[in-house]
């Protein structure tokens, strides 16, 4: 986006010497760091300190209404780690988050290639696509939930209709998934279509000239052209993705009017353990044992990803 | 739907536009107007056919149907739901709205959220300007191990922190406050990234340089220079964590109670009730979601252009 910059009308420029000379070294040398310091210091309050706060508290054995009742050492880390419902939630997550991540990319991958073609009314289509990112995830949720509802609601209506059996969308856990899949893509697979579309856009244009001399049909100059082009962009898409899934709770949360996950937790996040266990059980030491563990399986993730996108940047690609 | 208007006023504009460059007018009448390139090689300049327009109707039709459902739904009684799908609106809305502002603190929810939005915007949006000012212009040392910092951060997600924040805010007394959602969306590491990221680029060196040497402080190259620059990307920035604040569930929903909720907290409460009436919830849906839609009305093509652009740049 080019921006244009007006100087603003040079005013009366008045010789300074001596002190004021001085004066302006300092402000040289003081100023960034006070335009700086806002963000740090009130980021160390509200971002650093909580982090390593949340490793005290799951050192203790810490009461929601009681407080601090005294030093426990690893005691909630191996609570946490024998309980199924922990090991439940790790489940979950990890199956919302790949049943919504991998159609998802694909989808908006497929929409970017639509929307990349020398549309008429090119705005139109991309704010319509980008209508679901204004919806709240728990409007998202609520909106599903009666769309997915067991008895009444649309998509089982629509199954009956053409003579199929109704799914238990909130007793079968993989149906609860797949319901709680579509909810997160229908939010976010516009959003990311659009990413890739501004990644499809910085292609070279004379890399499709040249697939066209080669007599490359348009779906081969999209899968031996585009795609590989769009490499790092899928990267950063799928590590945001991940981010997020990872801590997914508003849309699960409103599945059903308990908020639990389901009858037998089917559909329980870790970010929904961490609530039930703080604000249901009033543990906030456990509570913080499984925050803790879940930064882990976050921090790994992304290590992971780190390491691929190396390996995938360094056989080729842009950036 | 708000769409409408705006569909006929870009149609027209492009049908300005295409009549100033002598082509033909209306895709729908002709099939597979103007090509420029040859028709086998499907050159990108072709002015794409049926098959792309109907695939883009479809996608923008699944984004919008279950906002057009909410509204289905929500002009009905629940006994109407129970019977089939409704296709044709009823006329129950406005008792349903009127259930909806009776069950749950609506306008208050709404004051509220606009209230968090509106300050979170404006300090993420200053906050950044100021650091991503500092590090993209400005020399200083341990600039770029702060800025490595500050990137790295952004992988850290916000939600951990909330068992100690939460501890903090009972502590303070400010459980149940809007001050206590504000505070911790006040600064946004990613703020600070966008801007530095912006400023880099839209901000010639040589410009800080010239006011510099004609006598302008720090301060006055930041106010009268790189803020004025940084206009676009600061708009956009103020979009995005509006839009994210108004969105939020989690940490609300942690630390603010029934009776002084924002929307989100209240649309929840809607459905705890043991007998879930879905006409009622989706009113609420309804109602909370028409203040979005109105922004992203308004708004929508300068998201868009900012969802774009950072991609670009990240």
């Amino acid at each position: 986006m080019a921006v244009t910059v007006k100087p603003p009308a040079a005013r009366t420029p008045v010789r300074r010497v001596g002190f004021s000379s001085r004066l302006a070294r300092w402000d040289v040398k003081v100023s960034p760091y006070l335009y700086i310091s806002p963000f740090f210091i009130l980021f160390a309050i509200v971002g650093l300190f909580p982090l390593i706060y949340t490793g005290w508290v799951s050192l203790h054995n810490w009461n929601l209404i009681g407080g601090n009742l005294g030093f426990s050492g690893t005691e909630n880390f191996t609570f946490v780690l024998s309980q199924p419902y922990f090991w439940n939630a790790v489940g979950n997550t990890f199956s919302i988050f790949l049943i919504s991540a991998v159609p998802q990319i694909i989808l908006a991958i497929g929409i970017a290639a639509v929307l990349d073609a020398n549309l008429r009314a090119k705005t139109f289509w991309r704010m319509g696509v980008l209508v679901p990112y204004v919806v709240a995830p728990v409007a998202v949720g609520l909106i599903f939930g009666n769309v997915f509802a067991d008895q009444s609601g649309a998509i089982n209506g629509l199954l009956t209709s053409i003579g199929l059996d109704p799914v238990p969308w909130h007793s079968n856990t993989l149906a609860s998934h797949v319901a709680i899949a579509t909810m997160v893509d229908f939010r976010w697979t516009g959003y990311n279509a659009l990413i890739f579309l501004a990644a499809m856009q910085a292609v070279p244009r004379d890399m499709y000239e040249a697939a066209i001399l080669d007599g490359a049909s348009r779906w081969r100059q999209f899968i031996s052209v585009t795609v590989p082009m769009l490499r790092p962009t899928i990267i950063f898409v799928v590590i945001t993705a991940t981010i997020g899934g990872l801590q997914i709770f508003d849309e699960p949360r409103v599945f059903d009017a308990y908020g639990l996950g389901g009858a037998d937790r089917q559909w329980q996040t870790l970010t929904m353990y961490i609530w039930e266990l703080g604000w249901g059980q009033r543990n906030l030491g456990r509570a913080s044992a499984v925050a803790w563990l879940l930064f882990v399986i976050i921090v790994l993730i992304a290590a992971l990803n780190f390491l691929i996108t190396r390996r995938i940047a360094s056989q080729g690609g842009r950036k | 739907m708000t769409s409408v208007p705006m569909v006929e006023q870009t149609a027209g504009k492009r049908a300005a536009e295409s009549a100033r460059r002598r082509r033909d007018r209306g895709g729908a009448q002709a099939p597979r107007p103007a090509r420029v390139r040859g028709r086998k090689t499907g050159g990108f300049n072709r002015r794409p056919g049926f098959v792309t327009y109907g695939l883009l109707g479809a996608v923008v039709l699944g984004s919008a149907l279950p906002i057009l459902w909410s509204v289905l739904v929500a002009s009905h009684d629940s006994t109407a739901i129970v019977k089939g799908v409704p296709l044709i609106p009823g006329g129950n809305f406005f008792a349903n709205a009127a259930t909806v502002l009776d069950t749950i603190p609506f306008w208050k929810a709404l004051g509220n959220s606009i209230l968090v939005s509106t300050v979170t915007a404006a300090s993420v949006v200053i906050f950044s300007s100021l650091a991503g000012f500092a590090f993209a212009k400005l020399r200083f040392r341990g600039s770029k191990a702060l800025l490595v910092f500050v990137v790295a951060t952004m992988a850290v997600p916000t939600q951990l922190g909330v068992i100690p924040l939460f501890i903090v805010m009972s502590k303070l007394g400010w459980t149940g406050t809007m001050g206590a959602v504000i505070i911790p969306g006040l600064v946004t590491a990613f703020g600070v990234f966008w801007m530095t990221q912006y400023l880099q680029d839209a901000l010639p060196d040589e410009l800080i340089e010239a006011v510099r040497m004609d006598g302008a402080n720090m301060w006055q190259a930041f106010w009268h220079v790189a803020l004025p620059a940084a206009r676009p990307a600061a708009a956009m920035l103020a979009l995005f964590t509006f839009v994210a604040t108004w969105t939020n569930f989690f940490w609300p929903f942690i630390v603010l109670n029934a009776q002084n909720p924002t929307l989100p907290v209240a649309l929840q409460q809607l459905q705890s009730a043991r007998f879930v009436d879905y006409s009622v919830v989706l009113a609420g849906v309804v109602l909370s979601t028409i203040p979005l839609l109105i922004v992203f009305a308004v708004a929508g093509r300068h998201l868009v252009a900012g969802i774009m652009q950072g991609a670009v740049k990240g």
